[in-house]
């Protein structure tokens, strides 16, 4: 990868909400191969715990916190048939909403998003998956991607939510 | 087993035949509400349940709201500084008068009546008092206080039973292993690490007890785990004859406690490295190591770092001392129904850098995101979905290691560790004449 540019002047939120709705129909379909390759090379992805949802993963327990190494194998173990708790796959619907621009901070772009995902599995409860995503974006050759994905559940704890093992 | 086919031996749910060399559990001790309640009464009334750990109160007027043996419970410490259970319920009529998580307060306030107490549970106030007949003691409404509140190393146990034996008598075999993860800390001083994992299991709160101690699983329910381990470098490759890449026991320790002893092959904060941890962890932990062998010698720090621990203390409380320390409990909200909670525990002397890395350890296994539980979760629910059909087939099997003589030691693969949580319950649900 080339060095990033700086995106300042040429983003738009048309161009982000393409990004991460497209981003959602990988992941709804399971084109988990697809989906690592809208990451940089050093990305994060974190679900903080529920009681302290704006904490840091270095001081407190969360629920996931994978840089690119651990990342690339959760999506090792997704597709394997063994990931018990994934397999059959879930079905779920991602509906992404409210998406800002929040700063443009050297070549990283800020991005708040809200999400709705609804999962269903046989012999299971319906679950409904609710809260915020926070992004850092940067533009590599002109392609943007996703260095850091921070999905934020707003239920109190996860109770009947389960486990997260499928990507949020 | 045929004339048990449709029922209970004897009238009893767990059957053991040494001279047969079988031990079974009936499962409509994971389905019926009867039983449920009859636990209630028969284990959560009379046990020793843990509450929460002394780093959770670490001030005078801190407390943490959390249900404890299904009733609601403030732990805290008063502003005298005495460590407190207090029933989080109105003398008046009854309304919870705590409703955070956690925090510090100087009093506690029901906001149906305005009914006021103080953090040692006694009343502070009572709006419009002078109305209450002359015989209305306020001094005898205040809060009520769980009868019996002791530790062991910081970990608080509450009990409902008056008469029940010392905490330290009843956790027997336990305390060496709670001495095992508390030794960690140079200074003897562990802490719960800010974050918790709370998450339901539609399954019985038994299976959760199998499931953390039960190694036979492992490989089966856990492959993808391992090869997560096998592609960080980790090598897995279990010697012959045996199902996992180390031999460990399983261990009885008295009173129902129980736990799995094995030798460490996936790393350890305190103090194993593994590549995971990365090349510039390695001079770090090294040091560490030295820090256990300096104060603990040789051969007591190699106990402390080179064994991971799957510790029951009966009847619900789960030390995981592997690699990473989690403490979990759980509890049933109905037959087929629990809720866990699960905490990272750490030494308090703990650098930036080192806590860093344990929480990382920590997800590589544990955890409603992690690369294990989620299976494990899926494998209770399971079995909770099959026991649905109790009474065609009624008997599970823990029978494995059964044909051992009595020197020769139980594996972590066997089930003889599993058996002295079920002969406890019996003991406790079902006593003999």
């Amino acid at each position: 990868m080339n060095k990033p540019v700086d995106p300042a002047a040429t983003i738009t939120r048309a161009e982000v909400e393409d990004l991460l709705y497209h981003e959602a129909e990988l992941l709804d379909t399971w084109r988990l191969d697809d989906w690592l390759g809208l990451l940089t090379d050093d990305a994060t992805y974190y679900v903080p715990p529920n009681d302290k949802p704006d904490s840091d993963h270095r001081f407190t327990l969360f629920t996931i916190a994978d840089d690119i190494v651990r990342l690339r194998e959760r999506i090792i173990r997704l597709k394997d048939p063994n990931c018990h708790a994934e397999y059959p796959p879930s079905r779920t619907r991602r509906l992404i909403t409210n998406v800002r621009i929040t700063g443009v901070e050297g070549d990283t772009i800020s991005v708040a998003a809200n999400f709705a995902i609804f999962r269903y599995r046989r012999n299971e409860l319906p679950r409904e998956f609710i809260g915020r995503y926070r992004y850092k974006l940067k533009r590599y050759n002109g392609v943007l991607k996703i260095s850091e994905r921070r999905a934020i559940l707003d239920a109190e704890e996860l109770g009947l939510l389960g486990s997260v093992s499928f990507l949020l | 087993m045929n004339e048990r086919r449709n029922g209970r031996s004897n009238g009893h749910l767990v059957v053991e035949d040494r001279k047969a060399q079988s031990f079974s559990v009936n499962r409509e001790v994971f389905v019926s509400p009867a039983v449920l309640e009859g636990e209630n009464r028969a284990i959560f009334d009379k046990c020793w349940i843990y509450v929460g750990h002394a780093s959770e109160i670490r001030n005078p007027g801190d407390f943490r709201t959390r249900s404890v043996a299904g009733r609601p419970i403030i732990f805290c410490r008063d502003r005298q500084g005495t460590p407190r259970a207090l029933i989080n319920s109105c003398r008046h009529r009854g309304a919870i008068v705590c409703r955070e998580r956690e925090g510090n307060a100087r009093q506690f306030y029901c906001i149906y009546h305005g009914w006021t107490y103080q953090t040692d549970g006694k009343i502070k106030s009572i709006p419009g008092d002078d109305a209450y007949p002359a015989s209305f003691d306020k001094t005898t409404r205040g809060l009520v206080e769980v009868p019996r509140l002791e530790h062991y190393r910081d970990f608080y146990f509450l009990n409902f039973d008056t008469d029940a034996p010392a905490l330290a008598t009843y956790l027997a075999g336990a305390k060496e292993y709670i001495d095992l993860v508390v030794d960690q800390s140079p200074s003897g001083r562990m802490e719960i690490i800010s974050g918790m994992q709370e998450y339901d299991i539609k399954a019985n709160w038994k299976l959760m007890v199998e499931n953390s101690v039960d190694d036979y699983h492992l490989v089966s329910t856990h492959s993808t785990w391992l090869n997560y381990m096998r592609n960080s470098g980790v090598n897995i490759a279990p010697p012959k004859g045996h199902l996992l890449p180390t031999k460990g026991l399983g261990k009885d320790l008295g009173n129902g406690h129980l736990t799995t002893d094995n030798p460490n092959y996936r790393g350890r904060p305190v103090a194993k490295w593994i590549s995971i941890y990365g090349e510039e962890a390695k001079a770090d932990i090294d040091a560490i190591r030295k820090e256990l062998v300096g104060r603990l010698g040789e051969a007591r720090a190699a106990r402390v770092a080179d064994s991971n621990r799957n510790l029951v203390v009966f009847p619900n409380l789960v030390l995981n001392d592997g690699s990473s320390v989690t403490v979990r409990h759980f509890y049933p909200i109905g037959p087929d129904h629990m809720r866990v909670t699960a905490w990272a525990l750490g030494p308090v002397e703990e650098t930036e850098a080192q806590r860093a890395r344990r929480l990382h350890a920590f997800l590589t296994f544990y955890g409603p995101g992690g690369f294990a539980t989620p299976d494990d979760v899926t494998a209770l629910e399971l079995a909770q979905q099959g026991f649905a059909a109790w009474r065609d087939v009624p008997w599970s099997d823990l029978s494995r290691g059964m044909g051992k003589s009595d020197n020769e030691p139980q594996l972590h693969t066997d089930e003889g560790h599993l058996r002295v949580f079920w002969r406890r319950w019996s003991e406790l649900m079902e006593p003999r004449a």
